[in-house]
């Protein structure tokens, strides 16, 4: 045994922290390809709109139709759904939003068919308000797609969609 | 019995083998001369039950997969060519299927076995914890399982379970994307979920070896709630006692089971669940599958989503908790008269849950799920943790021997032990 002076830190130290932050570092970037390839693929990615001829669609309808995967509602509503809507005072509601920031044409309300609560897709023309009902642990949405009872907590959200012509629709 | 040699191969071959790999010993002092207590009631074969079950589940499991299209287009097919074409494909379906449900009974009489006979509490703690992981993993099997055939309340249970994680704040939704491999349940989810549910009950398989690892550490529990003091007073040999007891459990066990198979196999199935999947219709009634039922209850009780899911969580994760939430010294619920009283307040408020989460959502039905729901948290929170300072326990038998002696023979009961 030498009578060698052991600096501190000494090079043990430093090699073993070298090695585990190298060893931390490598098995971050092997865990992340196992994770990720987890996430919507690029064909998924790929579906991302969808177009949609307004024109079938008759005053006081409904029409599901599916985007990435889930149901969009389109509704061609009546002049009382939208007076409904338009004058319901924002106190009264959960997720406080106007009618108007939620249309572009207030005949036509575009919404994710999705509950904010736990995904179930709500039925039209039920509940309190006319609006929806979701079937799985009562919901209830107004004629603007807006919570008004129940445990979901947002209102039904509005994609991003463009009138491309006057009867025609893009939604994503 | 402790006189009871230890594993001694009598062949040359078996001499051999055993000292490269002492793999009968193990067996023999796991499952032969291992020492039971004496006084075990037939709640104890329940474990032998559970072993069996998940057995039965992987063997038949195994067989479906042979025949089972994991795909959103096939999938529904692929279950009605299941059975209808298959050779015996609708026995092993069913057997499967109602497989689940036994499995669920058992494990259910188990761990409220555990919980009136205080079996959760030193030195078995970690026992009760890997039970609590078993179930945990029970229910996940379950629940992809239920996903598979792709039924249209197949596609409703995997979206609304998807979406308690939505409840996170800020990566909720991002999380539910990853899990779905998509914006919704689909395709991508209905692949990842069967190599999950392939995958699952191995693990548990590992768990149950762990969790009996630790019970032949601390020993069994039993009625008395009184641990093993004599070996030789206290306990009887594995085998024969407790595998022929285990065995004549199972049979009645697989008696019931049978007779659901074959005399009403789709009892506790959902007739929704022969319409298949559509992403763009939920079934009017939605309803989990009975053993999830109290926890489904629980979160529509609670008007709020984020507080509702965290409370679902909490009732099954406080279980783990249940030794250091229960701080009376005496195991036994034959000891505790209070404690008795209030277990089976719990067991009506599980049950009472568990009927209201199959009902429709009304304002009564809430209010009454509220009060219950109260009742369940209450037992864990606050009944058992003061119980242990306030009730007053009947005086606990000397010995597993004295209980039962003292019941056998009244007369000369408590005539001299013996030896000590
Ligand atoms: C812990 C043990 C297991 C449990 C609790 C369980 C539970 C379930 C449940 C509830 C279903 C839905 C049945 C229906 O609605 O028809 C199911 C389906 C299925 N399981 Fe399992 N399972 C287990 C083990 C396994 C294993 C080891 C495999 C092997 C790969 C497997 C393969 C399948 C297949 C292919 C289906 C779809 C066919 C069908 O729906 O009948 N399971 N399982
Ligand atoms: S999913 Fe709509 S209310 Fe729960």
């Amino acid at each position: 045994m030498s009578s060698a002076v052991i600096e501190n830190p000494n090079r043990r130290d430093f090699l073993f922290i070298t090695t585990a932050a190298v060893g931390a570092v490598g098995a971050a970037s092997v865990a992340w390809p196992l994770i990720d390839q987890m996430n919507p693929d690029a064909s998924t990615l790929a579906l991302s709109s969808i177009e949609v001829d307004l024109s079938p669609i008759a005053e006081g309808q409904i029409v599901t139709v599916k985007w990435r995967g889930g149901p969009v509602f389109v509704r061609h509503r009546t002049k009382k759904e939208i007076d409904d809507a338009v004058n319901t005072p924002l106190s009264e509601l959960k997720d406080p939003q106007t009618d108007q920031a939620r249309v572009q044409k207030p005949e036509w309300l575009i919404v994710s068919g999705v509950c904010t609560h736990l995904g179930c897709v709500p039925l039209g023309h039920e509940g309190q308000y006319d609006g929806w009902k979701c079937p799985c642990h009562g919901s209830v949405y107004d004629t603007s797609g807006r919570i008004r009872q129940g445990p979901a907590p947002l209102n039904l959200p509005v994609p991003e969609y463009a009138f491309l012509t006057a009867t025609k629709v893009k939604i994503g | 019995m402790s006189g009871t040699p230890s594993y001694v191969p009598k062949s040359a071959i078996g001499k051999w083998f055993e000292s490269r790999l002492p793999i009968m010993g193990l067996v023999h002092s796991s499952f032969v001369a291992f020492p039971v207590p004496r006084n075990l009631n037939y709640l104890w074969t329940f474990g032998a039950i559970l072993a069996f079950m998940l057995g039965a589940q992987i063997v038949t499991g195994v067989i479906l997969a042979m025949h089972y299209v994991p795909s959103a287009t096939e999938a529904f097919a692929s279950v009605e060519h299941i059975m209808r074409d298959v050779n015996f494909g609708w026995l092993i379906r069913y057997l499967h299927t109602n497989g689940a449900s036994m499995f669920f009974f058992a494990v259910y009489v188990h761990m409220f076995r555990g919980i009136y006979y205080g079996s959760y509490k030193a030195p078995r703690e970690v026992l009760w914890i890997l039970g609590v992981i078993i179930y945990l993993l029970m229910m996940a099997t379950a629940f992809m399982g239920y996903v598979l055939p792709w039924g249209s309340m197949s596609f409703a249970g995997a979206t609304v379970i998807t979406n308690l994680f939505t409840a996170i704040p800020l990566v909720g939704t991002g999380v539910a994307h990853w899990l779905w491999g998509g914006y919704a349940v689909g395709d991508p989810t209905l692949n990842r979920f069967f190599s999950l549910h392939y995958l699952l009950p191995f693990m548990i398989a590992g768990v149950v070896g762990l969790h009996i690892w630790a019970l032949h550490v601390s020993g069994q529990n039993n009625p008395e709630g009184v641990e093993v003091k004599d070996v030789e007073r206290d306990t009887v040999a594995f085998t024969p006692y407790a595998t022929i007891k285990d065995l004549f459990g199972v049979s009645v066990f697989l008696i019931v089971y049978a007779w659901f198979v074959f005399y009403i196999p789709t009892y506790l199935l959902d007739a929704d669940n022969s319409v298949q999947a559509n992403p763009l219709v939920t079934p009017a009634h939605i309803v989990p599958e009975w053993y999830l039922l109290p926890f489904y209850a629980i979160l529509r009780a609670i008007p709020n989503k984020l507080v509702g899911v965290v409370a679902l969580g909490a009732a099954i994760v406080l279980l783990a908790f249940l030794p250091w939430l229960d701080t009376s010294s005496v195991k036994s619920g034959k000891y505790r008269p209070v404690f008795r009283v209030f277990f089976w307040l719990f067991v009506a408020c599980c049950v009472g849950l568990g009927y209201l989460g199959s009902q429709e959502v009304s304002d009564t039905a809430t209010l009454i799920a509220r009060i219950l729901a109260l009742g369940y948290f209450g037992f864990l929170l606050v009944v058992l943790p003061l119980l242990g300072v306030f009730e007053k326990t009947k005086p606990l038998p000397a010995s597993i021997a004295d209980a039962v002696l003292a019941k056998t023979k009244p007369a000369e009961a408590v005539a001299p032990p013996a030896s000590h």
